[in-house]
């Protein structure tokens, strides 16, 4: 602590300096910024980076923020949250240096983009089907099952189809309560995007708001939908981890593709990544993974940023948070109950970080 | 407005004498007409602006945006009349709570009440008008809407034995219901009518009340005699008002309303007002979706246009009655 706080002061006088260099137009040695961030990072000119978007993984881009700003302390990253299509719009207005998605950009929607943007797969994370009911700690459910709850087909907990899932469980008869967002959401989006493509029951088709049944509870983000099947005896929503396990909710273990009933662990989203196509573009769909040891409902999340940044200390500040989040950040994620990305993405991720072209 | 205060240069005595204050007072004059229609143009911008971004939502549905109640986002349907509904039935349920509760106060503070407890009670009411509003949604959503689905049954199903009554105190009991989005609005419009009327009460001359208990009137016969139909107007103005406040409302309803898109007489099931769908749903919204959030915006801003017309109309109609 002593050592290091000399340490930080000169980091910060240096990088004083080079914005003052950099504003007299000598941008000599464009070499000197590795945009990997490997090793000791060179000091960045003083910048500061704006963000906004998806509320999914914002605990973990607040941690790494946090980190970041440990190795560069020069550049202030700013994560407003907001929600996806937020983020979206926002950097389509230029009103943000990059922006937080879980969700894919339509193809109808690319052209209102100031130019060609990369995907950044930064972290997944597995969505629980949690639930509340009194004397059961073990329950499993699959894709179709889990939609008939949903869809409010199955309207009590001892339903033939909830037994036959669960031998030697005794189920009570109690009425089934359905949670669900109130709120738009990435969440509600992957949740019914899982639904539809591993149950063919499914009714409602997926969105980041569905029409649920009326006779539904509705909650604001993943805490209120915690909250309302803590509240409600025989209640069951769909919640990320990190809240589930804030409020002690016991989750379902989950049948995927190959009929074994996994656990929502982040071991296992992260072998739910293992088990699909990376694509050029680096999106890929970790729902209902073919990986035999693969939780059925990883959810994904990228960063969008621009390929081509017309503002060099922008530009160079944008790489090294970027290389940061698929880097060193990636031992952030798990302790904010995140799933870090297989080598084989942080490795293409990196590459495409590198082809961000800044200028000078 | 520095040239009207400066002199011109080659302005004479007994000219500037005569033109100097004319000319402040055609600048005043013209300062305070700009302030004036600045708010029309402001009003104006908004409702173009969002019209113009609304208007993609309007050309997909037509007429089916006021008349149709389906609102599927993910299936391209935007119906906005369950929520125009929810808007009203909230307003109307915080109206019925708010009303006799804020006159009741407001009687108190200025007839009844010994200056001491007049001074408290004011205070208090002023410092419950400047409590946030997602303070109460808050309250609302942790502790009135977990506790609520238990009484609402005790009270709720003796109730909707009663025949005629079954719609509207019937099943389903929700804690996050049209009920309780209208309590609390009811709370949060309770200090602002309360104070209106107040006001209101206290400008019933001394010596109509002094006249009517002259003449031997009890003192809830010289309110009813003096106080309330010298107020009748500007009571109507303080629930209209109240009104207002209760169709904008947005974040505490949005969440205690339980965001279901139905028509439902029933108090107890969840419903979804304009301003509180605009709020849970804008983060996520693209594209057509987004045009029609923004279209429950210009609905909610012709309805509030609407009441307040309605408003004028009817103060101007009782302050005629009255005088």
């Amino acid at each position: 602590m002593s050592r290091s706080r000399p340490v930080r002061l000169l980091a910060a006088a240096i990088s004083v300096g080079l914005a003052l260099s950099a504003c007299g137009g000598g941008d000599d040695d464009p070499s000197a910024t590795d945009p990997t961030g490997a090793g000791a990072a060179p000091p960045l000119a003083a910048v500061t980076l704006n963000g906004s978007g998806a509320t999914f993984p914002k605990a973990f881009y607040d941690a790494a923020i946090d980190g970041f700003k440990k190795e560069q302390s020069s550049v202030t990253v700013n994560y407003g949250g907001g929600g996806s299509g937020k983020g979206r719009t926002d950097l389509q207005g230029g009103l943000v240096d990059f922006a937080g998605s879980d969700g894919l950009v339509k193809e109808e929607d690319k052209a209102k983009f100031k130019g060609e943007f990369l995907y950044i797969p930064t972290v997944a994370a597995p969505i629980t089907v949690s639930y509340n009911l009194a004397g059961v700690d073990d329950l499993t459910l699959d894709a179709e099952t889990t939609a008939k709850i949903f869809q409010r087909d199955i309207k009590t907990w001892d339903d033939p189809a909830i037994k036959a899932l669960n031998p030697g469980v005794t189920l009570p008869s109690t009425a089934i309560v359905v949670a669900h967002r109130s709120d738009g959401s990435g969440t509600t989006e992957n949740f019914t995007k899982y639904l539809v493509k591993a149950a063919p029951s499914w009714k409602l088709k997926s969105g980041s708001t569905v029409e649920w049944p009326a006779d539904t509870q509705a909650g604001n983000g993943n805490a209120g939908v915690a909250q309302v099947v803590k509240t409600q005896a025989g209640g069951i929503g769909y919640v990320d981890l990190a809240d589930a396990n804030t409020q002690q909710l016991k989750y379902a273990k989950l049948k995927n593709k190959s009929g074994k009933a996994v656990e929502p662990t982040l071991e296992a989203t992260t072998k739910a990544l293992e088990g699909v196509e990376l694509k050029a573009d680096l999106t890929y769909d970790p729902l209902d993974s073919a990986n035999p040891d693969a939780y059925p409902i990883a959810a994904p999340t990228w960063m969008l940023a621009y390929k081509n940044q017309p503002d060099k200390a922008k530009g160079d500040a944008l790489r090294a948070w970027l290389s940061y989040l698929v880097g060193d950040g990636q031992k952030l994620a798990e302790e904010n109950d995140y799933a870090a990305l297989p080598a084989t993405f942080t490795s293409q991720a990196k590459t495409a970080i590198s082809s961000i072209v800044v200028p000078g | 407005m520095a040239a009207s205060t400066a002199p011109a240069p080659a302005a004479g005595e007994s000219r500037l004498v005569r033109r100097g204050p004319r000319r402040a007072d055609d600048g005043f004059r013209y300062l305070t007409l700009a302030a004036g229609l600045l708010v029309l143009a402001i009003l104006a911008l908004i409702a173009w602006s969002t019209t113009k971004e609304a208007l993609p939502a309007f050309r997909d549905e037509g007429l089916g945006f006021l008349t149709s109640s389906r609102w599927a986002p993910n299936e391209g349907a935007f119906g906005t009349l369950a929520f125009i509904y929810g808007t009203f039935f909230v307003s109307l349920i915080a109206l019925v709570f708010a009303v006799p509760a804020s006159i009741g106060i407001a009687l108190f503070i200025t007839q009844l009440a010994p200056a001491r407890v007049r001074t408290v009670t004011t205070f208090v009411m002023d410092l419950l008008a400047a409590v946030p509003s997602v303070v109460f949604g808050l309250w609302g959503v942790s502790v009135l809407a977990v506790a609520a689905p238990g009484f609402y049954e005790s009270i709720g199903s003796p109730l909707a034995a009663i025949p005629g009554l079954g719609r509207a105190f019937g099943d389903p009991y929700n804690g996050k219901s049209f009920l309780s989005a209208g309590f609390i609005v009811a709370l949060m419009i309770t200090p602002i009518i309360t104070s209106i009327t107040r006001d209101v009460f206290d400008t019933t001359p001394g010596s109509q009340k002094e006249a009517a208990l002259a003449l031997g009137a009890t003192r809830w016969e010289m309110i009813r005699g003096a106080v309330l139909p010298h107020s009748r107007a500007g009571m109507i103005g303080a629930v209209l008002l109240g009104l207002g406040r209760a169709m904008g409302e947005t974040i505490a309803v949005a969440l205690v309303i339980g965001s279901g898109s139905q028509i439902s007489a029933e108090l107890f099931s969840s419903g979804d007002a304009l301003a509180s769908r605009i709020a849970n749903e804008f983060g996520e919204a693209t594209g057509t979706w987004r045009s029609g959030l923004i279209g429950l915006g210009v609905v909610l801003f012709a309805m509030t246009i609407l009441v307040n017309l309605a408003a004028n109309s009817v103060v101007a109609r009782a302050t005629k009655k009255a005088g």
